[in-house]
């Protein structure tokens, strides 16, 4: 009996034709496990190429493979040992147009092992509506988890809302930080983008929100080199007017600072009054190997370290050292630059400026390897989840393939067991009936339709919020807004015109009581958007100046008091059930960190890594397991605290 | 701390994990030395996550020739000319984990598992086997009981979709974090003829039934005089028969060790590619644990089925 079941499963896995999203750390683990399983015709997509900080994980990449497709790369790797079976790599973004809809419908089962939210609510999106199964999955350290979603039948990815991109007020950031991920912000955001980035963007960097009168008109100018000074008198000018200057001016604003520590202005002077005309040697001196890679700071001034904290002198030194090698060295980029932290100058940059801003705000300082991973999101991993996570993801597809859909469990994999388990099954959930994206309930927005215009919309809601790619945008029958390659000329202009409209003048107004659809066309997914007028918001709860209401789940009113309680990263009460969004690689621009990214809890699911492993699973559902019949005294899936029956 | 820094190519390589576990357990890995018996899917996917992880050895013994069974569940050796060919599975998987990190020492060292005297041990920290007897099982556990030096022990062993992890630290101290404080703490483990001597009656009420099955089949391969893993579905009855009696003896009732649950360990002896890759993160993940004294390790068996999904601790002590 035995032999026949595996007989079937073999066919099934034989005959299937799976679509892989991610060569990284799952990606990796999960083409491997997949092809010892037997599996023919596997479909991998994944945009990046490969990079030094993969190879402790990737292990199918080498230190010569660095600078090439994963996709590509994990192929070839493959087929050395399997080698009799069909990989197809596509080194491509999953968002492009030509895996549309028909190219999923290809597929018997999609399986997830991506890094951002981004690319996996399109993915999810596109399995609703070409109607393939989706094994979906995460790691972050030893945590890990895969789901999965199958249309009419389980919860879909979206039906449980994700955390939110953290974002900070802007002035907590411009003007009361009071954590490190405050000063990095801004020394990344702000700082960094201020002095190489691209002139015309908006930068907060001078801005204070109670300190409009202090703004003074030459701000605009003061980042600028002028004509009669040298380099060294710029850099000078910069530190004192960032850390000093700007500092002072805000302590003029007694209000600000009633309930809180004053902040210390920091002037080159008295940081480094030995040091007047600043290594006025040449920048060559701090290229020993001058190839543009090497280009350090640190290595100039001797600091191996990367863990090692640097005192406010040396944060100061290299922020000179590192200003100097941008301005001598690599001055083309300079107005192109955007932080990116395998630039390790950059990096270095945004380090020193950071800790020196720490340091007048009394916030303790950091060394480089920590602001680095601040600064770049950097998600922790290990190969060991992503092994075990690929594990499970194989294991939870094949029943997908069986059309046993009743079996599919969603897998946590936990740090601390809770009640001895370190892999917990949990059956999945029933989709959520308000969940816009597979039941298709209509949202609500608050606006105030006079002052936003149709580009605040597009930007805020349909892209940030609604995470669509190529938005449609109609209200009754007539086109507000449209996104494609093949427009008319004379349509994108008058697009173009629309995005400039505040909602109420638009050809078509959007008013109270508006409804408007919103539809992407390559995901297929069509919203409706009830529209609500409103004068206020609160600048700093409500930064958009709109409120989207109805993408967070109808309230889930059952069990559980202590929802909120601190199972986890999310604290916040609209976010309650926000399940463990979490993240196999570098990438992510949402996430707080330091802030362990798992954890994430479900009213419902009650999942909790760290804090408290033994809450886990509280959920009423999950004790029906039991209840099902028993498959002949062979090991039942029991998710209950014991009364194991057989 | 020992003073000693990661070089900038360490930091580079391990900067992500160095974010898990921090400088010090990455010192103490690439410091740390790891010996591999039984060369199957199950620990090539351990050697693969701990070479990755950067220990300072790996030393393989394996003598068995490269077979298209061996191969089942194996991606450390390119399908080649391999099968049929000179090289042991050692040798072969080797050459292949050398080139996943270049900063590991990977080795093999011939001969049979029980050759191994007491000194040879010595070399080591960790001590992982696989495919083998219980004989076996038991007297390189006994060896590595009589260093002076702690060798941190541990059986791994995957049938069909079902796998077991036995794990020895004999008295084994760690920093534990609560809360913000860091608290020593203590456990005390059985070896694993201890272990498996304490009577079923008295372990803890619903102990995985895989704990007894594994036993129970164990067992039976030793009666017999099998090889590890050499059992079909016609042994199926003669297995019932050696449950009923152990189960006699020990006064368990025979339904905590089902018949299909035997079926499948006895008849599907190969392993099953999705568990060994579960089996093998897991045990990675304790000897990582271990060697870095970072975490709770796991105390005492580990237990995995893929038909219920669940990833099971089992402390099987009389402490």
């Amino acid at each position: 009996m035995a032999s026949t079941q595996q007989q079937q499963q073999l066919s099934a896995i034989k005959g299937a034709k799976v679509l892989m999203v991610g060569a990284g750390g799952i990606g990796c683990e999960l083409l491997k496990t997949l092809a010892l399983s037997g599996f023919q015709d596997i479909h991998i997509i994944d945009m990046d190429t490969i990079e030094v900080s993969n190879l402790n994980r990737q292990f199918l990449f080498r230190q010569s493979h660095v600078g090439q497709s994963k996709a590509k790369v994990a192929r070839d790797a493959v087929l050395r040992f399997r080698p009799q079976i069909s990989i197809t790599p596509y080194h491509a973004n999953v968002k492009d147009s030509s895996f549309n809809v028909d190219f999923f419908k290809q597929f018997n089962v999609v399986l997830n092992g991506l890094d951002n939210l981004d690319a996996r609510r399109h993915v999810n999106r596109l399995c609703l509506a070409a109607d393939v199964p989706l094994v979906e999955s995460g790691t972050t350290g030893f945590l890990g988890q895969v789901t999965v979603h199958i249309k009419g039948k389980t919860e879909c990815y979206e039906c449980q809302p994700k955390p939110a991109p953290k974002t900070y007020p802007v002035c907590t950031i411009t003007s009361t930080p009071s954590k490190f991920v405050h000063c990095i912000v801004w020394a990344k955001d702000l700082l960094f983008a201020k002095l190489f980035g691209d002139k015309n963007q908006d930068n907060d960097l001078n801005v204070r929100s109670n300190d409009t009168a202090t703004s003074s008109d030459h701000s605009e100018d003061i980042f600028e080199l002028r004509k009669d000074e040298d380099f060294q008198q710029y850099a000078n000018r910069i530190y004192d007017h960032v850390f000093g200057h700007n500092i002072q001016t805000a302590l003029s604003n007694e209000e600000t600072w009633k309930n809180r520590n004053k902040p210390r202005p920091i002037y080159v002077k008295d940081v480094l009054p030995d040091e007047p005309v600043q290594q006025n040697g040449s920048a060559d001196q701090m290229l020993v190997k001058d190839s543009l890679s090497s280009l350090s700071a640190m290595s100039y001034l001797g600091l191996k370290n990367p863990q090692d904290i640097w005192s406010l002198k040396e944060n100061s030194r290299v922020f000179f050292a590192a200003l100097k090698l941008f301005f001598t060295k690599r001055q083309k980029e300079i107005g192109n630059l955007t932080f990116d932290k395998d630039d390790h100058l950059a990096v270095e940059f945004v380090t020193a400026a950071a800790n020196i801003r720490a340091a007048s705000f009394n916030i303790p300082l950091h060394s480089l390897f920590e602001a680095k991973g601040i600064a770049g999101n950097i998600v922790h991993a290990v190969a060991t989840t992503n092994a075990i996570i690929a594990g499970l993801i194989v294991i939870e597809a094949i029943k997908v393939l069986q059309n046993e859909a009743k079996n599919c469990r969603m897998t946590y994999c936990l740090q601390h067991p809770s009640r001895k388990m370190l892999l917990m099954p949990v059956e999945p959930f029933e989709p959520n009936k308000s969940c816009y994206v597979c039941s298709e309930t209509p949202l609500l927005l608050e606006v105030n339709t006079h002052r936003a215009k149709l580009r605040d919309l597009v930007e805020k809601i349909v892209i940030s919020k609604l995470g669509m790619s190529l938005p449609l945008i109609t209200h009754g029958s007539s086109l507000l807004y449209e996104v494609g390659d093949d427009l008319e000329e004379d349509m994108v202009a008058n697009y173009a015109a629309n995005l400039e409209k505040v909602l109420s003048e638009l050809p078509y107004a959007i008013t109270g009581g508006t409804n408007i659809s919103v539809e992407d066309l390559q995901q297929e997914l069509v919203c409706n958007i009830n529209i609500k007028h409103r004068e206020e918001f609160d600048e700093e709860k409500e930064p958009d100046g709109m409120v989207l209401h109805g993408w967070t789940p109808a309230p889930a009113s059952e069990n559980n008091k202590d929802a909120t309680d601190n199972n986890g990263a999310s604290t916040s009460s609209t976010s309650k059930s926000a399940p463990a969004v979490m993240e196999d690689d570098d990438e992510l621009s949402i996430m707080e960190v330091g802030v362990e990214t798992v954890s994430a809890v479900g009213k419902k699911r009650k999942l909790s890594d760290v804090p408290h492993p033994e809450t886990l699973v509280e959920d009423k559902r999950a004790k029906k397991i039991p209840e099902q019949p028993e498959n002949n005294g062979d090991v039942v899936v029991m998710l209950d605290d014991g009364n194991d029956a057989a | 701390m020992n003073g000693e820094e990661l070089t900038e190519q360490e930091t580079a390589l391990y900067d992500r994990q160095i974010r898990v576990w921090g400088v010090d357990a990455q010192r103490r890995l690439s410091k740390s030395h790891v010996f591999v018996s039984g060369l199957k899917g199950t620990t090539v996917e351990f050697c693969k996550n701990i070479v990755l992880a950067g220990v300072g050895s790996l030393t393989l013994n394996d003598d068995n020739p490269v077979t298209e069974n061996a191969l089942a569940a194996n991606f450390l050796i390119p399908f080649d000319d391999n099968i049929g060919g000179g090289g042991s599975l050692a040798d072969l998987c080797c050459d292949s984990l050398k080139d996943f990190n270049p900063m590991v020492h990977v080795s093999v060292e011939k001969g049979d598992l029980s050759s191994f005297d007491v000194n040879f041990f010595e070399k080591f920290d960790v001590v992982v086997i696989s495919c083998c007897s219980l004989a076996a099982k038991k007297s390189v556990n006994e060896k590595c009981r009589k260093l002076s030096k702690r060798v941190a022990f541990y059986t791994v062993d995957c049938r069909d979709s079902c796998g077991e992890i036995f794990v020895d630290l004999q008295n084994y101290a760690y920093a534990k974090k609560k809360a913000d404080e860091t608290v020593e703490c203590q456990l005390l483990f059985p070896s694993f003829e201890e272990a498996i001597a304490i009577p079923w009656r008295s372990l803890p009420k619903r102990v995985s039934k895989l704990y007894f099955a594994m036993r129970v089949v164990e067992r039976f391969e030793e009666v017999e005089r099998r090889k590890p893993g050499e059992t079909s579905i016609e042994d199926l009855p003669n297995v019932l028969k050696l449950r009923n009696e152990l189960c006699l003896a020990h006064s368990l009732n025979e339904s905590q060790i089902p018949d299909s649950l035997l079926e499948r360990l006895v008849a599907s002896t190969k392993e099953f590619p999705p568990v060994s890759a579960v089996l093998g993160g897991i045990l990675g993940q304790e000897v990582i644990k271990a060697i870095s004294g970072k975490g709770d390790p796991l105390k005492n068996f580990f237990f995995f089925d893929s038909v219920d999904g669940k990833g099971l601790i089992e402390d099987i002590s009389t402490s």
